[in-house]
């Protein structure tokens, strides 16, 4: 394992600018004649120095989202604003607001020097300037001694930081990530994920960040944005959103949330009556939504890490169906009313691990990170 | 419609933001037009009004008279018996190259060349030389002095050597595009050789195999070369259309001639593409990185190496014959050895490759230009109309030469583009008749680069100037010298069109070759060709150097 280097005060906070989209819209032609809209009406404030993330599944209008941030792609209606200008009609090349792509876009052409000084020398920037500028970039993603070398000869890791130091080094207001850790592996995306934070951090810059990855969106985020065919369904720190997701989507999409169809059977001051396998369980009604009713047929929704499963002395009978070694805890999946769901548990804790597949187990939930929603 | 034409509204928008895009591509559409549309317009306008009233008086005459109507349709039988000869020969030889274990593929790859590299009608004099009236093996072997090789088994034999490489050509890139890893899985599944053969390769191979045939099938209709030379009584569209056009001063009928020759190229062109961008199975990437399925027996291989090998056999005899029949007194007559001849083309023929070089030397770098930046606009740009750029770029393809030549005189003859007896006409019908192969390849290359590289050159601050210039120029540097390469030869080569817009001042090598030849003159054609493919070898090689020195320079040396 490499010696770690902490460049703590190389820069002092940079200026950095509020962005404002304003019921952006993108629509386009599916080749069929059809008209797709990808961004639908989308509204979002991200304040300065905030680390923002767009999270959601494939063709949710996330990508796009960024791309109209960036100029790549103009808006069909709507304005956006960074640092209160209008800059929905100024040409991508004049935004300055560097962006890191999902294949990092090294010029494979150009030395790694040569690679992050390209933004300053399309500024004009005087050599003297861009040299000591390159180095300070260097030194902020520690990639210090290689800017002869070409983009060809680099770790996946080693092209990332490039990627990361060529938009660093123009001291944008704003910097964009368009999923840039979706390349490397899974050790290498942990270290680079704290390496991206840590920078935006120091810097204090604004950070919008495209991933459809829930554990990068969890770790780095101040706030995510969860999108779903074009619109936002949910904004919320990370805690929000994992916690309290507002419906099904944020729930399966974030938590990996089981759904059991539960029939309401009372609502009172301050709890609410379920029936769960013709038993009553009796939950805190904050759990819920506003205008839950008794007779309502809803979703009960529970994290795997809620479901606690043994071989005796629980409330709920299921079947064990499956399990899956994780290392530090076992997936445990389980016939439950009619549905497999999921349950993660410790192996410290867990005293099923040896049981066949097929074997009686009971089971209860731990009421705390269990959801009503609606159907 | 109406979301249309706001995209078109915010696409000018985008590009008025840029104006030197802008204006780059105007210019382009109106070199497009002037060159390509116009003289396009002009044959139709005058096969359309012969007399300046609109009529078709012209066709009826055509359709009406047998000599014309033979004409058509020795054309197309002509074009479909060398497609299917060529297209078959072909497939055998990239099938050795692409798939066997034969020995000696190295030499094949390269011998199989050497017709691309001889001008058009080389052959044809090689084959005036074996099997003419006075031919080496008709009268000097066999004695036989009624055989005429004069007719279409002539123009069989010539243009189906002389064009079976463009298929070889387009059919290995398809084979190797074929993934191997397919054929050792139907073998493991079961399958004989044989079987996987006609159940894998084959059906895989079908869509570029029939694209190859049209192709053919279009070379052989528009060659003027071979049948002017070797026709004899077999009359094609593309001899009348010349004969009738300067021959006989029937400006209208070798225009209304030269029409009907463009109706089926352009067709079979856009049967090609549409079977070609059919083609979801197998993908183009160049690299051969696997390893190909042993798909053939120790016997298979010596097959395809002795069926390869007669093909090379026969067209190097066309070149041993040439090269002798340089030193040679006269050809079955005279059989002495001389030098004679090499005086004469000292003093007629090398001027003329001077001038044909130049010109040739002073299109290719033009050519180059025009398709990468085409293809730029076509790749990377939005704008209203791009599909029409983007087909009329693509159009001189299937345009026969005849029909360019006739249009280039028309259009230029007068008024305000005054170009007819200068170098100038014979530049621009260089370009444009080999634009499309660079567009294409450029348009290819710049495919296989990530648009994430150019709109992160956008992002740090580039203009579209500078990203093409710093970014996207240097990275298609193979590209744009294998369409300067390819541009060079069909200058140096090419006939049917140039035989219009040559004069006093400027002639050309393929048309002095010709007129050599017509006045049998064959030891000085022989001397003429062979300086002519000299000159090509070296063309290749400097433009070789220079990709080489370009590619280095751009990824480092390797």
């Amino acid at each position: 394992m490499k010696h770690k280097q902490v460049n703590t005060q190389l820069a002092d906070k940079w200026e950095s600018a509020d962005l404002v989209l304003n019921n952006i819209v993108k629509s386009f032609d599916d080749g069929s004649g059809q008209t797709v809209t990808a961004v639908d009406n989308l509204s979002l404030t991200i304040q300065n120095g905030e680390f923002v993330t767009l999270l959601g599944p494939s063709g949710c209008g996330k990508t796009t989202t960024l791309r109209m941030i960036a100029g790549f792609e103009p808006v069909n209606s709507g304005q956006i604003y960074l640092g209160g200008h209008q800059i929905d009609d100024v040409p991508a090349f004049n935004r300055n607001m560097p962006m890191v792509f999902q294949s990092y876009a090294l010029f494979p052409h150009l030395s790694i020097f040569e690679n992050i000084a390209y933004g300053l020398r399309a500024r004009k920037v005087e050599n003297k300037v861009v040299k000591n500028d390159v180095d300070m970039a260097l030194q902020l993603v520690n990639l210090v001694g290689l800017e002869g070398r070409y983009p060809g000869e680099l770790s996946g890791g080693q092209q990332q930081r490039v990627a990361l130091a060529r938009a660093l080094v123009l001291k944008p207001k704003i910097i964009l990530f368009d999923e840039p850790l979706s390349n490397l592996d899974a050790k290498l995306r942990i270290q680079t994920r704290l390496e991206i934070k840590r920078v935006q951090q120091m810097l204090g810059i604004t950070a919008v960040y495209v991933t459809h990855d829930q554990e990068e969106a969890l770790s780095m985020s101040d706030r995510i944005v969860v999108m779903n065919k074009g619109k936002i369904v949910q904004v919320g720190t990370p805690e929000d959103i994992y916690n309290r997701p507002k419906n099904v989507f944020v729930a399966d999409f974030i938590g990996n949330a089981n759904f059991i169809d539960v029939e309401v059977l009372e609502v009172k001051s301050e709890t609410i009556v379920i029936n769960l396998q013709n038993q009553k369980l009796e939950l805190n009604k904050a759990i819920a939504y506003q205008d839950i009713k008794a007779g309502q047929d809803v979703y009960l929704s529970i994290k795997p890490e809620a479901v606690r499963v043994s071989q005796s002395g629980m409330k709920f009978k299921g079947k064990l169906y499956s399990a899956s070694f994780l290392g530090a805890n076992t997936e445990y999946e389980i016939e439950f009313e009619n549905i497999v769901i999921s349950s993660i548990q410790k192996n410290s804790e867990s005293d099923i691990k040896k049981l066949p597949y097929g074997s009686d187990v009971c089971l209860d939930f731990n009421t705390d990170y269990l959801q009503i929603l609606k159907k | 419609m109406s979301q249309a034409l706001i995209n078109a509204k915010s696409q000018i928008a985008q590009m008025a933001k840029e104006p030197l895009v802008l204006v780059t591509l105007i210019v382009i559409v109106a070199l497009l037009g002037i060159f390509i549309l116009y003289p396009l317009y002009k044959v139709i306008e005058l096969s359309l009004m012969p007399d300046g009233a609109f009529s078709f008086s012209v066709y009826e005459y055509i359709f009406s008279h047998p000599r014309f109507r033979g004409a058509i349709t020795n054309s197309i039988m002509l074009g479909a018996i060398v497609a299917t000869l060529a297209t078959t020969i072909a497939y055998l030889f990239a099938y050795s190259i692409a798939r066997t274990k034969m020995p000696g593929k190295k030499a094949f790859k390269i011998l199989v060349y050497l017709p691309i590299i001889a001008p058009p009608f080389m052959f044809g004099i090689a084959i005036i030389l074996l099997f003419g009236n006075n031919g080496l093996i008709t009268a000097g072997l066999f004695d036989s002095y009624n055989y005429s090789v004069y007719g279409l088994h002539g123009l069989i034999i010539t243009q189906t050597i002389g064009l079976f490489p463009l298929a070889y050509l387009m059919l290995v890139g398809i084979l190797q595009g074929i993934d191997p890893d397919l054929e050792t899985c139907a073998m493991n599944l079961g399958a004989s050789r044989l079987r996987t053969f006609f159940t894998i390769t084959l059906p895989l191979s079908a869509p570029g195999i029939l694209a190859a045939w049209l192709l053919i099938f279009v070379a052989s209709m528009t060659d003027f070369g071979t049948p002017i030379l070797l026709g004899g009584n077999f009359d094609v569209l593309s001899v009348q259309a010349y004969l009738e056009f300067t021959g006989m001063g029937n400006l209208p009928r070798g225009a209304a001639l030269a029409v009907i020759l463009i109706i089926p190229t352009i067709g079979t062109f856009l049967l090609q593409r549409h079977i070609l961008s059919k083609r979801t199975y197998t993908t183009i990437t160049g690299k051969a990185t696997r390893h190909t399925a042993d798909t053939a027996t120790p016997l298979a291989n010596g097959i395809f190496f002795s069926i390869c090998l007669a093909i090379c056999l026969f067209m190097m005899m066309f070149y041993v014959v040439i090269i002798v029949c340089m030193f040679i007194k006269i050809w079955g007559v005279n059989w002495s050895f001389t030098l004679e001849h090499f005086e004469y083309a000292w003093d007629v023929s090398l001027g003329v490759l001077w001038n044909t070089t130049l010109l040739a030397a002073v299109a290719t770098p033009i050519t180059a230009c025009i398709s990468v930046l085409i293809a730029y606009f076509i790749v990377r740009k939005s704008f209203p109309g791009k599909n029409f750029v983007a087909i009329l770029s693509m159009m001189m393809f299937a345009i026969p030469g005849t029909a360019v030549g006739i249009g280039y005189i028309l259009a230029f003859n007068e008024g305000p583009f005054l170009l007819t007896g200068t170098a100038y006409i014979i530049i621009a019908c260089f370009v444009f008749r080999t634009m499309p192969i660079g567009v294409e390849a450029s348009i290819a290359s710049l495919k296989q680069i990530s648009n994430d590289i150019e709109e992160s050159s956008a992002n740090l601050g580039a203009t579209t100037a500078m990203t093409f210039t710093r970014i996207t120029l240097p990275l298609i540097t193979p590209a744009f010298f294998a369409s300067a390469t390819f541009t060079f030869i069909r200058s140096m080569t090419s006939l049917s069109a140039v035989i219009f817009l040559i004069s006093a001042n400027w002639n050309l090598v393929t048309p002095l070759l010709l007129s050599q030849t017509e006045n049998l003159m064959l030891a000085q054609a022989s001397i003429t060709s062979l300086l002519l493919c000299a000159t090509l070898i070296l063309g290749i090689y400097i433009l070789k150097k220079i990709t080489k020195l370009g590619q280095e320079r751009i990824f480092g040396k390797n």
